[in-house]
């Protein structure tokens, strides 16, 4: 599955608003060694806009399967919106309605037995290259990582709401384990999970304003005793992208 | 924040004067907070975050009825430092110096999930040697780790001579860390792509003497503490937890073991060549503390049995990967002044051609581009599951790298240990968890 993230794109194929840039290209530096190569920006930027066409091959298919079995085909049409396999790992992009569904039938299905949530953690897709975040792309996901115990897979939810609208439905009832993780996913990018038991901050302190692992969040600059000179803050420092 | 007071505010009444409101602010009252009248007994004591048996800045606040505690709440985030977030503006090399900081017990398992994380990302592998190097230090961390978890749990329950003996036979397991990689700590000595650097020349001879050593302090412990009846007293049915509990609270490592599900990723999700080591997953059954101290006691001679195995399958080789887009190109050396670049290697670039040197400039400054993509990659550390979330956006740094750090998930698990129990029992469940604080809060 190596170099999977760029499956599916080249010129021909490249579905419209891709764009390069690198080599003599460059912005904000003089550098025109070319040591970073042409660098092909997808579409959705960081975030991959292609799915993945059946069979994924493994026990992907055999998962997938049993995901349709258990909630049957018409909710998953409605709940998967598209299923991306890369690097060896599966991704199923769901839409935030059908999150219970899904989980619950995760966990309890006995072809499926996802028993154990590893891990509930966001990620900030602003500005990741490709056109600007909107509505139908919204910057803010939340991904859930599932292990099955019983079989020894491992599965990858992914939702994406915008900064505007951040409510995802919590799945501590499912994944009491996902407590704490909801709490600092709520905390680093102000994503808000409907029915948590008791959503508050918990690495920063409770009276902080703004979620810190947010792209646009405001870094701070270093003072140097120095004719008054400030060490930039890092986002804004001259660096290679 | 500024703490806006009104007259209803019951810890500052005010009166009106010529000079303004003035408030009379009296110490609060836990009577008056606390009062009720059906439970006279009920009494909330904060423990920490500064209280030698809450390993490090953890904070307890406990709900108690005379000695039985009936609701423990953990407040954590008093040691975070944002690592996450500062390894967005580093290098893809340079967030292996970050993440070693987690959880400082343990950096080795932090940097090589790290780099494993990203050499998926790149589709690469690290030579056989450095995986073997890999696995023989990183074994010795998880021996170190033990051993702190053993002596500061000997610490916990009033058995200082644990602790003693825990710290002095860690220290020698650093020192031979400390041979190898240069730092007792914060090693930054597995890199995306292999090492810094092979193992010095008599490492191999230290780890053996090492070797010979520890198998004989771990039975020392075992007759210091495993037979005592205070000690089996203390522990014995003290933070029960069975396997459903873990797996639904998301506890995984010791503390799943010794509820007897041997789930070792080492043996279930085997990486770095594990599945060929001869080693065994101890278990327990006693879902206890007493329990997760045997398998810990255990695990470090299973410990013991895959670094002998890894000194005698070290084959001669390159520790890093031979694509010198990635590779990086520093070589160190033992020179008059210290351990620094090898003065060769610095000829050999200087002396080689100007692209060559900008080459060199060009990947240590500007660092190598990783295609963009999100892996999940979780190895087996000291304390449980260490998942490293890792998304690229195909740029020179990591969009976003998220830690599922074991003690942060295991640590939840304190109310369903503790409540209901006594007081005592607290230390005691806590102590069994072994919370690192540097990984709980990043």
């Amino acid at each position: 599955m190596a170099g999977g993230g760029e499956a599916g794109f080249d010129d021909a194929t490249a579905p419209s608003g891709g764009f390069r840039k690198g080599a003599f290209g460059v912005s904000g530096s003089g550098d025109t060694s070319g040591f970073g190569g042409l660098v092909r920006v997808e579409p959705g930027g960081a975030v991959a806009l292609h799915s993945t066409d059946r069979p994924y091959g493994g026990w992907f298919d055999e998962v997938t399967d049993a995901l349709i079995d258990a909630v049957g085909q018409a909710t998953y049409d409605a709940a998967v919106l598209r299923v991306l396999v890369d690097r060896g790992e599966i991704t199923y992009f769901v839409a935030r309605e059908h999150l219970l569904t899904l989980a619950r039938a995760l966990r309890d299905d006995e072809a499926l037995r996802f028993e154990l949530c590893s891990s509930v953690s966001g990620v900030d897709y602003l500005d990741s290259g490709g056109p600007a975040a909107d509505a139908t792309r919204p910057r803010l996901h939340v991904v859930l990582h599932l292990t099955s115990m019983t079989y020894r897979r491992r599965i990858r939810l992914e939702l994406a709401v915008t900064a505007e609208d951040p409510h995802v439905p919590s799945v501590t009832g499912i994944y009491p384990t996902a407590d704490w993780h909801e709490r600092e996913t709520f905390d680093m990018f102000g994503i808000v999970f409907d029915g948590h038991p008791a959503l508050t901050r918990i690495l920063m302190p409770d009276d902080w304003d703004g979620h810190p692992q947010r792209k646009d969040y405001p870094l701070g600059g270093v003072p140097v005793e120095y004719h008054g000179a400030t060490i930039p803050p890092p986002d804004t420092r001259r660096a290679y992208r | 924040m500024s703490t806006v007071y009104n007259e209803a505010d019951p810890y500052a009444g005010s009166r009106e004067t010529t000079e303004g409101r003035v408030y009379t602010v009296t110490g609060g009252d836990w009577d008056l907070t606390f009062a009720d009248p059906h439970d006279e007994d009920r009494l909330v004591v904060n423990m920490g975050p500064q209280h030698p048996s809450t390993h490090g800045v953890l904070r307890l606040v406990l709900d108690l009825e005379g000695e039985t505690v009936t609701k423990a709440r953990v407040v954590i985030g008093y040691l975070h430092t944002g690592i996450e977030k500062n390894t967005e503006y580093r290098n893809w090399v340079q967030g292996t110096t970050f993440v070693t900081r987690m959880d400082y017990l343990s950096p080795l398992f932090n940097e090589a999930g790290y780099c494993l994380a990203v050499e998926k990302l790149l589709g690469i592998e690290a030579p056989q040697r450095a995986q073997t190097i890999r696995v023989l230090v990183m074994e010795l961390n998880r021996i170190a780790s033990h051993l702190v978890a053993l002596a500061t749990f000997g610490m916990e329950m009033g058995a200082l001579t644990g602790m003693t003996n825990g710290f002095r036979e860690r220290e020698m397991v650093l020192d031979v860390l400390e041979e190898i990689t240069g730092l007792r700590m914060n090693h930054a000595y597995i890199r995306p792509g292999g090492l810094a650097q092979d193992l010095p020349e008599g490492a191999v001879e230290s780890v053996r003497d090492l070797l010979k050593i520890l198998p004989k302090r771990v039975a020392d412990f075992h007759r210091l503490l495993t037979g005592q009846p205070i000690w089996q007293n203390r522990l014995k049915d003290a933070g029960y937890l069975d396997v459903t509990g873990c797996v639904a609270l998301g506890v995984t490592g010791p503390i799943l073991r010794a509820a007897g599900l041997p789930w070792d990723l080492r043996k279930v999700e085997p990486y770095l060549g594990y599945e060929t080591y001869d080693f065994e997953v101890p278990t327990a059954d006693t879902s206890d503390a007493w329990g997760r101290y045997l398998v810990r006691m255990a695990e470090v001679n299973e410990s013991l049995k895959i670094v002998a195995q890894a000194l005698d399958r070290l084959e001669p080789g390159p520790v890093m990967v031979e694509d010198r887009k990635i590779a990086w190109p520093a070589q160190l050396s033992l020179g008059a002044d210290g351990m620094g670049n090898s003065l060769d290697h610095v000829r050999n670039i200087m002396g080689q051609s100007m692209e060559s040197l900008i080459h060199h400039f060009k990947l240590v400054t500007e660092g190598f581009r990783v295609p963009a993509g999100q892996v999940y990659v979780p190895i087996e550390s000291p304390r449980g599951e260490l998942g490293f979330h890792v998304v690229s956006d195909g740029g020179t740094r990591p969009w976003r790298v998220h830690v599922r750090d074991p003690s942060f998930v295991n640590l939840q698990a304190t109310a369903a240990m503790s409540e209901g129990g006594m007081i005592a029992d607290v230390i005691a469940a806590i102590a069994s968890i072994d919370p690192v604080m540097g990984g709980v809060d990043r």
